[in-house]
């Protein structure tokens, strides 16, 4: 090759190529804007499959032939019962082939660019914590209305509508605003404080009903080297589920639901620092367990049914997770939340219970109506009795207990629902604000209140002034109760 | 020969130059675009929305926050990483004491051992280390304060990641350990390149250990720790620094924010809030971060190519 300067006149010099191919590129790059509608692309509905005939047995009208796919949040309920309903399912429907059954432990990441695509499978258990943000998917119509399902004839009585079968609580659970029904909450979860019953009495202990008792017993454990609480440190959104309860048995069910609707000044009510100061309490005396707030929650478990603590905030699916260290005779009983005294609005066992595991159907789904019928067999008193025996854990399914062996901590569950009767609280914090609930109350703050690094009337003002943020945010959907 | 010489070479240029742009030009276009849209990530209708994302961003106290301690990432970690490297690389060369009969120039003894020692942590993925040392770090059970257990300080039972003022300093300290490592190697290979003659000249001259580190191996090395600076910085801008705090850290990204990084709050903000159109801003912010921080070095340790 030449110089460049002996090119100047009849050629092109190195330079001016590295320029005009630099340049090249740039024009290629508006060209490219095509690829833009690939990135995002919307890929209409005109990929879904013809309904069936509606018939008895079908009244959903499901087309019998065409395949459903299924991608199941494989957690602490494992993906057998799921698998199970599958098959009752491909007995049903012979021609439609397998069930395409996936399972994840990360939903979004492994969805997330599938509902983008508009090409998203036809049931999904959004849980875990990679779930995907219901409030989004909702605002951004992707997901199926489900009165449909709820309308149609349960599974075992032609005569009764599935919407007739569930436990109270469920449907309104699914709704956000106006009456569709987005989200079918399969599992029925108890969320309460959690303790071994042979440690209780190795105490000479009930559980205590005030929170006067509460010291006291925690007071005893001490004195015997067993710590009062312990709690997923690493998680403290664990925490809310005592600590919740106990503000609406304290101030009355308004003032939760005044938190989750995040009117001005919720957490500013007297209930609210009451019970800080009462958890407060706890770390100040030093009845939390030792280096607690650097445990997750399975450590933290695993330290307690060590029986290093007594007592820890939990949800009902503790006695599926933790059983790997749960000694035989550990006595698994769960309680409502203690509260501060007798002047409480509300009666010693106002617990916290609610739908878990949330299914949903997406509104792009191809075969959407093999999806709900998924749901419906799910929802037959066979496959819930199935998944109680072997995940012990209750379903949406009202009933469906008896005849089968109650474990021990599913025993004390339905007794503690038994006892709670109407009072029984529904906080909607955990499905409405997401990063609300876990980062910011939890993370930020109630962490720090149970290491004692935020006192309990900054917990309030951090709190509130997050739950402001929150409102004021119009990039958040905003939800009332109804 | 010369009038085919530009078709030649443009068809030798126009597949990787279309490779580039598709791969790397075009991504970066379409975020910086999408920065300026409402899209959710889980669905593929968004708007137009202007500059609303970036003036949310300048009010976000958690995007500060993650700006700074990013910024910390930046600055400490090469620092910390780069002075340990350069001084076991420096032993394990040159440090040696003179044996009668050996080299004029050695390590210290067993240097061939300490350099595979050190290069070991390289061998392990990172999310494996940041597993390892969540369990190290574990208050309860982890072999931190077992230590101080066994040694009489009982009292000394810190949270470790638990403890909002801890948290960062214990991440960073992984990511220390786990790079280290690499460049221990990378300026072993600098320093075996710079000619015995030049400290044989120095060990005549009656040079002390650390003079002739500063006088000799650090200027000739000093193209090699440069890139190194920002090569380590990029990655703690980036991947790494998201392992390690998504993997150990609370929440992730805290207590209370205390560990929280751009790049995590990029991840949480498209994949777990739905809000992909302000993760594109964010991204953005740390593309502009990550070009200043490489602009800052490659200008602050520009000096006079040595040559031997």
């Amino acid at each position: 090759m030449g110089s460049s300067a002996q090119n100047k006149q009849n050629g092109v010099g190195r330079r001016d190529l590295i320029k005009r191919s630099a340049a090249l590129g740039l024009v290629a790059v508006p060209t490219m804007s095509f690829l833009s509608a690939c990135a995002s692309g919307d890929s209409d509905s005109g990929n879904k499959v013809e309904k069936g005939k509606k018939t008895e047995k079908n009244p959903l009208g499901v087309n019998e032939s065409a395949q459903v796919e299924f991608v199941l949040f494989d957690g602490g309920f494992g993906k057998e019962y799921a698998e199970d309903a599958n098959k009752i399912y491909e007995k049903n429907f012979p021609k439609a082939g397998k069930v395409k059954f996936t399972t994840t432990q990360t939903i979004q990441p492994v969805l997330q660019p599938r509902f983008n695509g508009g090409t998203p499978p036809d049931l999904i258990d959004n849980s875990g914590k990679d779930q995907m943000d219901m409030g989004v998917l909702v605002g951004k119509k992707q997901l199926s209305d489900l009165t449909t399902l709820l309308d149609s004839a349960s599974y075992d009585d032609p005569n009764k509508k599935v919407r007739d079968t569930l436990r109270p609580g469920i449907v309104e659970m699914g709704q956000f605003e106006g009456e569709q029904v987005w989200i079918l909450y399969y599992a029925y979860t108890l969320y309460g404080v959690w303790y071994s019953q042979k440690a209780l009495d190795g105490l000479d202990e009930t559980y205590p009903e005030t929170w006067d008792d509460m010291l006291k017993v925690c007071e005893k454990a001490k004195r015997k080297g067993i710590a009062g609480w312990t709690y997923a440190g690493k998680h403290p959104y664990y925490l809310p589920f005592s600590l919740y309860p106990m503000i609406a048995k304290r101030g009355g069910r308004e003032v939760l639901d005044a938190i989750d609707n995040l009117e001005p000044n919720a957490w500013k009510h007297p209930a609210v620092k009451e019970c800080f100061e009462a958890y407060y309490e706890l770390f100040k005396k030093g009845y939390i367990l030792k280096g607690t707030p650097g445990l997750d929650h399975i450590q933290s478990q695993t330290e307690w049914t060590k029986g290093k603590a007594l007592f820890i905030p939990n949800g009902s699916w503790v006695e599926n997770e933790a059983a790997s260290t749960m000694p035989k005779d550990f006595g698994l009983t769960v309680s409502a939340p203690t509260g501060i005294d007798s002047s409480d609005k509300m009666p010693f066992g106002t617990i916290w219970a609610s739908g878990g595991e949330p299914f949903i159907v997406p509104a792009k789904a191809k075969n959407p109506e093999g999806g709900m019928e998924l749901l419906r067999t799910m929802l037959s008193e066979e496959s819930s009795k199935n998944f109680t025996s072997k995940v012990k854990s209750l379903t949406a399914f009202n009933g469906g207990t008896t005849g089968i062996d109650l474990s021990p901590g599913l025993k004390a569950g339905v007794a503690a629902l038994e006892k709670a009767g109407e009072n029984v609280v529904n906080p909607r914090l955990q499905d409405w604000y997401g990063q609300l609930q876990r980062e910011q109350i939890g993370v930020a703050v109630l962490s720090g209140l149970l290491a004692g690094s935020v006192t309990p009337a900054e917990a309030v003002k951090r709190i509130q002034d997050f739950a402001d943020a929150t409102a004021k945010d119009d990039s958040i959907k905003h939800y009332k109760h109804q | 020969m010369q009038h085919g010489k530009y078709r030649f070479i443009v068809g030798f240029l126009v597949i990787p130059m279309t490779l580039y742009t598709l791969f790397v030009i075009w991504p970066f276009i379409q975020s910086i675009f999408y920065s300026f849209t409402n899209w959710t990530g889980l669905s593929p209708d968004f708007e137009m929305v202007g500059f609303d994302n970036y003036s949310r961003m300048f009010e976000d106290d958690i995007f500060w926050r993650s700006l700074q301690h990013s910024m910390l990432f930046a600055l400490l970690l090469p620092l910390v990483t780069l002075s340990l490297a350069l001084f076991f690389a420096f032993m394990i060369n040159v440090g040696g004491r003179r044996r009668k009969g050996g080299p004029v120039v050695s390590g210290v003894r067993g240097s061939g051992f300490y350099k595979i020692v050190y290069f070991f942590p390289q061998v392990l993925s990172i999310a494996i280390v940041a597993l390892l040392f969540q369990f190290a770090y574990n208050p309860q059970s982890g072999a931190l304060n077992s230590t101080f257990k066994a040694i009489g300080l009982d009292d000394l039972q810190p949270v470790w990641l638990g403890d909002p003022d801890l948290a960062l300093w214990c991440v960073m300290a992984v990511l220390v350990w786990s790079t280290v490592g690499f460049f221990v190697v990378l300026f072993s290979a600098g320093m075996a390149s710079i000619p015995t003659e030049l400290y044989e000249a120095a060990l005549l001259d009656g040079a002390s250990r650390i003079t002739t580190f500063f006088r000799v191996t650090l200027p000739l090395l000093w193209d090699t720790v440069q890139s190194g600076w920002v090569y380590i910085g990029v990655l703690a801008l980036g991947a790494e620094s998201f392992a390690v705090v998504q993997i150990m850290t609370i929440g992730p990204g805290g207590p209370d924010y205390s560990t929280t990084v751009m790049v995590l709050y990029v991840y949480q903000k498209a994949f777990r809030d739905g809000q992909a159109a302000y993760a594109t801003t964010i991204g953005v912010a740390l593309l502009v971060v990550t070009l200043a921080f490489a602009a800052i070095v490659m200008k602050l340790g520009r000096r006079e190519r040595l040559e031997f």
